[in-house]
């Protein structure tokens, strides 16, 4: 555009030529001002809509997500249904007992046939008082008890109640609280240090970077679950802590190396280049430049981040080491404590709502990270 | 590849010297030391213990006590083990690694063989139905939490079927006044099975060098692997203790495929990733032009250079391996070291307790040399390099 007459022209008509291409280029429109923040977010709503579509695409990432809700509606229940309908001294998940009575028949020893409503004379006897006689219909407390929709003289269990008389459902519902709780304490102290050590060693290289990666490398030695076995036997362990543990452990592991190398990969973009030409420092560069290009990657690594946490959590609980008052894995260490390990479907009230949550929980944190892989890894996608 | 050996040797002595100072970090930060566990005892003098304290070098600077340990490590002697007093730590452990690592890698080999070829296939036969059941299933199997698993498989197999035993490592009713050690025909069993083992390279070996065409190498390799199993079979069968054999291997069974599973999900999934990607390569597009058969693009061309990651994986996968161990030793009472490890914990035999995290330590190390090596003989780049 610049030619040779322009150039030669006095600044006044030059700045009148540029207003008149300006305007012819607007199209008649005014020009407004948009703050920063305003177009940040639209090409953060354009990215989002596009990335969306693509993940549609991948139905598993779909069911991952309604799981996820409804464990999320799940743990957002439990404090509104303790507060409004729920009597703590029955429902509390830790503290609550409801003793269920069931009716059974005293017969003779050894003819009891049915186990359900028959009880033999000697077992009464010995558990209620000396004075009963085959015939006699005696109440008895009875924990575990079955599933019971509640009636005219109990409360409702929907799933039961656990070898101390407290509800498996109220249970359930707490526990997917603490699952969130570790989770995201997780996930996030996972994220952060992981684009925080990836990018620090990929931007400034040499010797720190050595350091970081050889740390990084201890770190994936170190076997996660006899080192928080060891931990949990020394201090006492709950779960925000857990969660900051595994963050640390599992972050500056191998998540650390792979955003390394994802780090690395962005460092040598022009765009770098041009923030550091343009006076950027350091810290500008790593924080405004490399760790939101990072940050897609890493996302993912934190959804894998939760599975593990989860896993481990429920692990530790389920071996009875940790601090806390209820969990998932708690709830089948209390059924495994009073000798129901090999219940099996007899009482499968007390083994499998717990395992499967804590499956399914996981199972969808981890469908929706491979969802997402496929979203940022264009060549997992379907033909 | 001799000076690459070497060099990581070197590193990972240094590696393992770090991973030692946190071991004994950690026990540093167990709250008091051994001779607090007797001051409850009113038979105890005060000065016996003092005594003690001063015999067991606890009043020395940490920097000899730590000195010590290390040096006491290479020496090979781990301490005494608190919960089993008379035994050395190592004499403990020393009966137990074996059959951990039977049990890990057992499951482990099979998971990694039975997940790279059905990871294989699924990616070659991409679509349908088939493919997605494999992969919910996959997912599942990586995701599941495992002790449940482990309950659910012992009480269907194990309890409602009764298939197989629940849980320990042989049948003791049936091991008495056979005047047999079971540690001792066990070790004979494990030396009978590398032996096979190495018999069947040997011959895929020597088959592969021979063999006129792929489909005839893979049907020799396949009568190889048949006549070794038979082979193995028939001598123990002969053997007069084959029905104790029988009992160790009917008890290794389930313990086995539960570690097995988990770790078989993951290695699919790895499998069938990468093999997608390679298959999007142009060289494969070159071999379907070339007219070569399916099966020659598929396991020569599309598999051997999926198999990378999937090496690499094992890294990663060797965390979920330890701690599933831990747990299947825990539920199928496997008297292997993570059982050993757990009942350390809890009746805190702080000396068992290092020992058994120490070792696998020692073992993680072997574990990540074996891979590396495997790497440099899969990957050429890395060897010339």
């Amino acid at each position: 555009m610049a030619t040779k007459e322009t150039i030669q022209q006095p600044d006044e008509v030059l700045e009148a030529q540029e207003a008149a291409e300006l305007e012819e280029l607007l199209g008649g429109h005014e020009v407004v001002a948009e703050p920063l923040w305003k177009i940040r977010f639209r090409l953060f709503r354009r990215s989002f809509t596009k990335n969306w579509a693509l993940f549609k695409e991948s139905k598993m990432g779909i069911v991952g997500l309604l799981i996820i809700a409804l464990f999320g509606l799940m743990a957002i229940a439990h404090p509104i249904l303790m507060s409004t309908v729920w009597e703590p001294a029955i429902y509390d998940p830790v503290s609550g007992y409801d003793a269920v009575v069931s009716e059974f028949t005293v017969v003779e020893d050894g003819e009891v046939t049915d186990e359900t409503t028959q009880i033999a004379l000697m077992d009464a006897r010995f558990e209620l008082n000396p004075t009963i006689d085959v015939g006699d219909v005696v109440r008895i407390p009875l924990q575990p008890a079955p599933p019971t929709l509640g009636g005219e003289d109990g409360n409702a269990h929907f799933l039961g109640t656990d070898p101390l008389g407290r509800d498996i459902f109220s249970q359930l519902l707490y526990g997917a609280r603490a699952a969130f709780l570790l989770g995201f304490v997780a996930a996030f102290t996972t994220v952060f240090i992981a684009t925080t050590v990836g990018s620090i060693a990929a931007y400034y290289g040499g010797k720190l970077d050595g350091f970081l990666m050889r740390t990084a490398d201890l770190i994936l030695l170190m076997p996660l679950l006899p080192l928080l076995i060891v931990l949990s036997a020394a201090i006492q362990i709950n779960m925000v802590m857990l969660g900051i543990m595994i963050g640390i452990l599992g972050g500056f592991g191998g998540d650390a190396i792979i955003l390394k190398s994802q780090a690395l990969s962005i460092k040598v973009k022009a765009y770098i280049d041009a923030a550091r030409v343009a006076g950027g420092g350091d810290g500008h560069i790593i924080f405004r430049h490399i760790i939101p290009n990072v940050l897609p990657l890493s996302l993912l690594y934190m959804m894998f981040g939760v599975t593990t946490a989860i896993a481990l959590e429920a692990t530790l609980s389920y071996l009875g080491l940790l601090n806390i008052q209820m969990s998932w894995g708690i709830m089948i260490n209390t059924a495994q404590n009073a000798g129901y390990l090999l219940s099996g479907t007899s009482y499968w009230w007390l083994l499998f709502p717990a395992g499967l949550a804590v499956s399914f929980l996981a199972f969808g944190f981890f469908v929706v990270g491979r969802g997402m892989d496929e979203v940022i890894n264009p060549r997992l996608r379907a033909r | 590849m001799l000076r690459f050996i070497g060099r990581r040797l070197i590193q990972m002595f240094f590696l393992f010297i770090m991973f030692l100072t946190i071991v004994w970090l950690l026990l540093q930060l167990m709250p008091g030391d051994i001779t607090d566990t007797l001051i409850g005892d009113p038979n105890i003098p005060l000065s016996t213990r003092l005594e003690l304290s001063e015999r067991l070098g606890l009043n020395e600077p940490l920097y000899v006590q730590y000195w010590t340990y290390i040096t006491n490590f290479f020496q090979g002697d781990l301490g005494v083990s608190f919960s089993r007093y008379p035994d050395d730590v190592s004499t403990v452990l020393w009966e137990a690694i074996p059959r951990t690592l039977v049990l890990v890698l057992t499951a482990t080999l099979l998971a990694y063989w039975m997940g790279f070829k059905s990871g294989k296939l699924i990616a070659w036969g991409r679509g349908g139905k088939t493919e997605q059941g494999f992969i919910i299933g996959g997912i599942f199997l990586q995701t599941v939490f495992y002790p449940w698993f482990a309950i659910v498989m012992l009480w269907t197999l194990g309890f409602y079927f009764g298939w197989f035993p629940i849980g320990r490592f042989i049948d003791v009713s049936l091991w008495q006044g056979s005047g047999l050690d079971a540690t001792a025909v066990f070790e004979e069993l494990i030396a009978s099975v590398f032996i096979a083992v190495g018999v069947y390279f040997a011959a895929r070996y020597v088959i592969k060098r021979t063999a006129p065409s792929l489909v005839v190498q893979q049907r020799l390799q396949r009568i190889a692997a048949v006549s070794v199993i038979a082979a193995l079979i028939l001598y123990w069968y002969l053997d007069p203790a084959s029905s104790y054999v029988w009992d160790i291997v009917w008890h290794t069974i389930l313990p086995v495929t539960t570690l097995g599973l988990i770790t078989f999900g993951a290695v699919m999934l790895i499998t069938r990733t990468s093999m997608l990607e390679t298959l999007g390569e142009d060289y494969i597009l070159t071999a379907r032009a070339k007219g070569l058969s399916k099966r020659v693009i598929r396991d020569r061309h599309a598999a051997r250079n999926a198999l990378l990651p999937v090496v690499t994986s094992f890294v990663l996968a060797m965390g979920t391996v330890i701690g599933g161990a831990i747990i299947t030793e825990q539920i199928f009472s496997w008297p292997g070291m993570g059982l050993l490890f757990l009942q350390g914990i809890v009746v805190s035999d702080i000396p068992l307790v290092a020992g058994a995290l120490a070792i696998t330590g020692v073992l993680t190390l072997f574990a990540h040399l074996v891979v590396d090596i495997v790497y440099t003989v899969l990957d050429p780049r890395i060897r010339v390099a």
